[in-house]
C-alpha cells in the first residue's frame, strides 16, 4: 500500500449505553439493555475491580425473597449467574478502570490500571448508568483510626474473597444485617466473637440471623455503644458503655473488652461522587443513607441522559439493586429506541411492583420512607 | 492455640490462590499468594500498621478493601501513594510503610554543567 493512502484514524470510544459499576444494580442494567436491544445497541460495563459482581462476591449468606430474586440463592453465585448472563449477551466491558471524571456531553474521563501499565482515556455514551454502589461509614469515637478498626464488608473481603481472618477476637459495632451476618460468618472461620454492640434497644437486622448467633452465645450489649478503642499501635481492646434514650453515655456503666479487632457495622453511604461532577440535583436523605441524586421512579436524574441503579440511589440490598438496574436499563433502551416500547414498559411495570412488594415489610420501611421524600420534590 | 490468619477449611468456600510468591516489606522477606491484594498478603503475615499519618504520625491500617478510603497508601516498588487493599501481589514486590504524603519522585533534567 501506498503511503498516502493511509491516515490517521482517531479512535473515540462510543456506545449507546455505558454503565458505571459492574455490581448487581450494574450487571442487571446491561443485561436487561442487552436482552432488550440485542445487536442494536453498543453497551459497555466499566468497573474499577479485577473482577465482576461487586460486593456480591464476598457474600456467602443465602438470599432471601421469592424464586425470582434468587432465593435460596449465595450472594457469590448470584454475582456468577450475572456474569455468565452478561457474557452470553452483547455487552462489552471494561475491568481494572475507574471513571474518574466527567467531561460533559455524556462524555466521561476512565483511568485503566493493566498490570504496571495505566491508561486514561474518554469514553462518549448515549445513555449513562450509574451503579457504583456504596461505601462504609465509620463511628466517632476515641483512637477510632487504629489500625485492627475495620469496616464490616472489608473484613466480609478480606475473610470471604481472599481467605484471610482480620484476627483472633472480633468486637463488632452494630446489629443491622451487615453486622448479624459478618458475625455468623467470622465464627464459621473459628474468629472468636467477643461481642455485638448495638446502640438502638433492639437489634436491627432479621431475628433469623440474629438467634443464630444468640445459640452460639454471644454476649449482646444492648442499647451499648463504643467509646474507645485500646492500643498503641493496633487494637489491644475497647470501651463500651451502656446509653440512655438520648443516646448519651451512662456514666458508670462502662466495660472493657479485650479483642484485637473492631468491626464496624454502622451503615453505608451511596458513592455519589459522579452526580456531582455531571451537575446532577443532590438532596440529603437521611433514610437512604446520604447524598442521593434526585431521581423519577423510572430511575432518571435531572440531568438528561445519566441514570443511576443500586445502593447509589439510596441504601437498600443486592436484590432492590437488581430490580432498579432491571428499570434503568429498560427505561434507558426505550429512549435510545422507542420501537421496542411495548416490551420495555412491561419489564420496567414488573420490576416496580416487585420493588413495591419488597420494600412494603418492616424492613423496607428506610428505603420507603427516603424514596417517598425524593418522589415529593419531583412532585 | 496457634493462631492462623490464612483460612485453611472453610465450610463453604474455596478459595483459588495464585502462586506463591515472594515479596519484601521494609526489608524484610514475606511470601504471599499472587494475585492477592497487597495488603491481604501483609495481613496473613500479622502486619497491620501500613502507613503513618500525615500530621500526627498517627498508625494507620487497612480499612475498606475497596480502594475506597486511602487508609491504605503505601510505597510499592518506589511509588508512593499505593492503595495496596486493591493492589494484586507479584513476585519480588517491594512494600514499603510509607509517611505522610509520601515523596514524590523529582523530575529529573540532565544538562551538561
Amino acid at each position: 500500500m501506498e503511503e498516502e493512502n493511509l491516515k490517521v484514524i482517531e479512535f473515540m470510544h462510543k456506545y449507546d449505553i455505558a454503565v458505571i459499576g459492574g455490581g448487581p444494580a450494574g450487571l442487571s442494567t446491561a443485561n436487561t439493555a442487552a436482552q432488550l436491544l440485542g445487536e442494536r445497541a453498543k453497551i459497555i460495563v466499566i468497573d474499577e475491580n479485577p473482577k465482576l459482581g461487586g460486593q456480591l462476591i464476598k457474600q456467602t449468606h443465602m438470599f432471601f425473597g421469592s424464586a425470582s430474586h434468587y432465593c435460596g440463592v449465595r450472594g457469590v453465585d448470584i454475582a456468577d449467574i450475572l456474569k455468565k448472563k452478561v457474557k452470553e449477551k452483547n455487552v462489552e466491558t471494561l475491568l481494572n478502570t475507574t471513571v474518574v471524571g466527567y467531561y460533559g456531553d455524556l462524555t466521561i474521563g476512565v483511568h485503566q490500571l493493566d498490570n504496571s501499565d495505566e491508561n486514561f482515556f474518554s469514553i462518549k455514551a448515549k445513555k449513562i448508568i450509574v451503579a457504583t454502589g456504596a461505601n462504609e461509614k465509620i463511628l466517632a469515637f476515641v483512637n477510632n483510626d487504629l489500625p485492627g478498626i475495620y469496616g464490616a464488608g472489608a473484613v466480609q473481603t478480606l475473610m470471604n474473597v481472599y481467605g484471610i481472618r482480620p484476627g483472633k477476637k472480633v468486637l463488632m459495632i452494630g446489629s443491622g444485617n451487615i453486622g448479624l451476618i459478618v458475625s455468623y460468618q467470622l465464627m464459621q472461620t473459628d474468629v472468636e466473637m467477643v461481642g455485638l454492640v448495638e446502640a438502638m434497644d433492639h437489634i436491627g437486622g432479621y431475628l433469623v440471623h440474629a438467634s443464630k448467633l444468640a445459640r452460639c452465645d454471644i454476649p449482646f450489649y444492648i442499647p451499648y455503644s463504643i467509646k474507645e478503642a485500646l492500643g498503641e499501635e493496633e487494637v489491644s481492646g475497647a470501651v463500651i458503655a451502656k446509653l440512655d434514650k438520648r443516646w448519651n453515655f451512662i456514666k458508670g456503666t462502662e466495660k472493657k473488652i479485650e479483642c484485637d479487632t473492631i468491626c464496624l457495622a454502622v451503615g453505608l453511604s451511596p458513592l455519589s461522587e459522579f452526580f456531582w461532577a455531571a451537575g446532577c440535583k443532590l438532596v440529603y436523605v437521611k433514610e437512604l443513607g446520604g447524598y442521593v441524586a434526585v431521581h423519577n421512579d423510572d430511575m432518571e436524574t435531572t440531568k438528561e441522559g445519566i441514570y443511576l441503579a443500586g445502593d447509589v440511589s439510596g441504601i437498600e440490598e443486592a436484590v432492590t439493586a437488581m430490580l432498579e438496574g432491571r428499570i434503568a436499563g429498560a427505561q434507558a433502551s426505550v429512549s435510545l429506541f422507542p420501537e421496542i416500547k411495548p416490551k420495555a414498559e412491561k419489564v420496567k411495570e414488573r420490576a416496580k411492583e416487585e420493588l413495591r412488594v419488597f420494600r412494603a415489610g418492616p424492613f423496607g420501611e428506610e428505603a420507603r420512607i427516603g424514596k417517598e421524600k425524593i418522589d415529593n420534590l419531583n412532585a | 492455640m496457634n493462631f492462623h490468619y490464612r483460612i485453611e477449611n472453610h465450610p463453604i468456600l474455596k478459595f483459588k490462590k495464585g502462586q506463591r510468591v515472594k515479596f519484601t516489606f521494609d526489608g524484610r522477606e514475606l511470601e504471599g499468594y499472587e494475585g492477592e491484594p497487597i495488603a491481604a498478603a501483609l495481613h496473613a503475615a500479622g502486619i497491620k500498621v501500613l502507613r503513618r499519618s500525615i500530621k500526627l504520625n498517627r498508625p494507620r491500617g487497612f480499612f475498606c478493601a475497596i480502594g475506597k478510603c486511602s487508609s491504605c497508601l503505601m510505597k510499592v516498588n518506589g511509588k508512593v501513594n499505593v492503595m495496596v487493599c486493591i493492589t494484586p501481589l507479584k513476585e519480588g514486590t517491594v512494600v514499603e510503610t510509607q509517611s505522610g504524603r509520601g515523596k514524590l519522585k523529582s523530575y529529573r533534567v540532565y544538562a551538561q554543567v
